[in-house]
């Protein structure tokens, strides 16, 4: 599925799409329905840490440019907004969130139809996601995007800058990194880390409230059922074990000497 | 009847093939009855060591100087798919560019991928690749239900390179198609940074510090440990994302996988994430101010401790032997 259609943009300034996922905390992880197996999705959803950076990336390229706006876009069961809420705090102008029955189960290749589908209405210049999300982790998603969109995409970004309808990112590698430079519109994924994401203020999360989210299903974006969620995935789990646990050893406090006894642990290994 | 035909995206640098194309190919060659190598470059030059850990043949799009190689070696895979002459399966490294090949394939072929991948199974003739879910408690096995190319993306780490005693790969050239606009991201210098010690997949020694650590500042004791142990220096996510360390540094689910003889986890409490990425370590040493963190539910040696007292007598007493 490829749109042929060229995107558009730069009417209003620089208009970046910040792709953003709403998750379960963390700090509670969850499990798996015995059901359907797919991950239990009865909790309140906060935005995605990892794409706090996204953000915040964005609200910083817009400001550099003088003029444009960050919009979101957004896949979460139920329309929820949770996650929305908080990064339009932080400086969004709007938000596309899209949820369906049909999504339910669906994979990052399903997820990036989805997405690539509501980010064209956004007529962006800059298309930036993370890597990875924190619950999914598959790090497909960025360039499925840029593939569905016919846009090229550049991932691992550490740094980006605009100038004059191309974006110079610099690109993390294996030795270091890589200095790269893209036309737009394209998608770039950022790492975690990168730039200090704000913290909303009072006046922030207040505005938030009435700054506009477009809801929409499946039909809204002309995208066929058939081809996302559990009909688009066409895989099955076929096992579920228990990984090989590994056993605790010895557990000791610190006496002052805890030092001798990791040199000792080393040396009995002859590794030094 | 089995798996007939895999292909492995093959990645290499200026000192040769990498070790996790080498670890998939001894997988592939273990479950296919073919097994042949999609790259870009000089292909030629390597065709050796690829011969060597399985490959039949090699298909390189050749040289591509300063272009990213996702979106060539993808129009090239799909090209063949398209034709006919295409693979069963796709095996990629989750590395940087083989997320780039295998989420490019995917959207072009409308094919998903299945992913983080660290072990892969023969079902008749299809492949089932396997993931560990939950912090790695939970193993998911999952497979395609329809016979079209399947993707995987696949650990490093998850294999053993071993030589199976093949002559050289016969060299190919593969067609890059129209890739219209996707092409255009061009690379303008690369920049290499200088690090003196072992690189952290590879140190047999790893130091990794964490949250634990306080501020940015105490992660140096970290650096100074890892140099004094010939080791490499590691992070945790939350250390990472701080800022402290680039993601390069990252252990865990989201970053590497790592398995060295000895992990020293310092101020690491053991989120379920990280452990994913450690617990292969043969020996796990860890420090922590919490007793009732989980990084003391793996560890061989667990020291409940202050990394602040701990760490710099550690490092005066390895500064002392010399």
């Amino acid at each position: 599925m490829v749109w042929l259609i060229p995107l558009q943009g730069t009417l209003l300034g620089m208009i970046v799409v910040v792709c953003v996922k709403q998750i379960p905390d963390p700090a509670d992880p969850g499990a798996l329905d015995p059901e359907t197996r797919t991950l239990k999705r009865d909790v309140k959803l906060i935005l995605d840490e990892s794409d706090s950076y996204g953000v915040e990336m964005g609200l910083q390229l817009v400001d550099a440019a003088g003029e444009g706006e960050v919009r979101l876009v957004s896949m979460a069961p139920n329309n929820e907004v949770g996650g929305l809420r908080t990064a339009l705090a932080m400086g969004a102008a709007s938000a596309v969130l899209v949820s369906d029955e049909a999504l339910a189960g669906s994979d990052a290749l399903s997820t990036a139809k989805v997405l690539a589908a509501a980010i064209r209405r956004c007529e962006p210049d800059l298309v930036l996601t993370a890597t990875e999300s924190s619950d999914g982790y598959t790090g497909t998603v960025p360039v499925q995007i840029a593939e569905l969109l016919g846009l090229p995409s550049v991932t691992f970004g550490k740094e980006i800058e605009v100038t004059d309808g191309v974006a110079t990112v610099k690109r993390q590698t294996e030795a270091g990194f890589d200095q790269v430079e893209c036309p737009l519109p394209a998608v770039v994924s950022v790492t975690a880390g990168v730039v200090e994401p704000r913290y909303p203020s009072f006046k922030g999360i207040m505005g938030a409230k009435n700054k506009p989210v477009d809801e929409l299903d499946l039909a809204g974006l002309g995208i066929d059922p058939a081809t996302v969620g559990w009909s688009g995935a066409r895989q099955e789990i076929t096992d579920v074990a228990v990984a090989p646990a590994r056993d605790a050893g010895q557990v000791v406090h610190d006496e002052g000497d805890a030092h001798e006894r990791i040199l000792a642990f080393l040396d009995d290994l002859k590794v030094l | 009847m089995g798996i007939s035909k895999i292909w492995v995206f093959g990645e290499a640098t200026d000192a040769g093939v990498t070790a996790s194309t080498l670890e998939l190919l001894t997988k592939a060659h273990q479950l296919a009855d073919t097994v042949e190598v999609v790259m870009s470059g000089d292909a030629a030059a390597v065709a050796g060591v690829l011969g060597a850990h399985g490959a039949t043949a090699v298909h390189t799009i050749g040289p591509i100087e300063g272009s990213l190689g996702g979106p060539r070696i993808a129009s090239a895979i799909a090209g063949a798919v398209e034709a006919g002459t295409g693979p069963d399966a796709v095996i990629c490294s989750t590395s940087y560019d083989g997320r780039d090949v295998a989420g490019r394939l995917s959207a072009k072929i409308d094919r998903p991928v299945i992913t983080n991948v660290v072990d892969l199974v023969a079902d008749g003739d299809r492949l089932l690749g396997s993931e560990p879910v939950f912090g790695g408690t939970t193993d998911v096995t999952t497979g395609f239900t329809d016979s079209g190319t399947a993707i995987f993306l696949v650990r490093p780490k998850s294999f053993v390179a071993e030589e199976s005693g093949g002559g050289p790969a016969e060299v190919i050239e593969i067609a890059v198609g129209d890739l219209g606009d996707t092409g255009s991201a061009t690379v303008k210098e690369r920049f290499v940074e200088e690090s003196s010690g072992p690189k952290l997949d590879e140190a047999a020694i790893v130091v990794s510090g964490g949250r634990g650590l306080g501020d940015a500042e105490k992660y140096k004791m970290i650096e100074t440990l890892a140099k004094l142990v010939k080791g490499a220096p590691g992070a945790s996510r939350a250390v990472v994302d701080a800022g402290w360390v680039p993601y390069s540094y990252q252990v865990g689910q989201t970053g590497k996988v790592v398995k060295p003889t000895v992990y020293l986890a310092c101020g690491i409490s053991g989120a379920t994430q990280h452990l994913v990425g450690m617990k292969g370590s043969a020996n796990i040493i860890a420090i922590n101010k919490d007793e009732e963190a989980p990084i003391f539910g793996i560890a061989d040696l667990g020291i409940v401790g202050d990394v602040h007292k701990v760490l710099p007598k550690l490092i005066e007493a390895l500064e002392a032997r010399g």
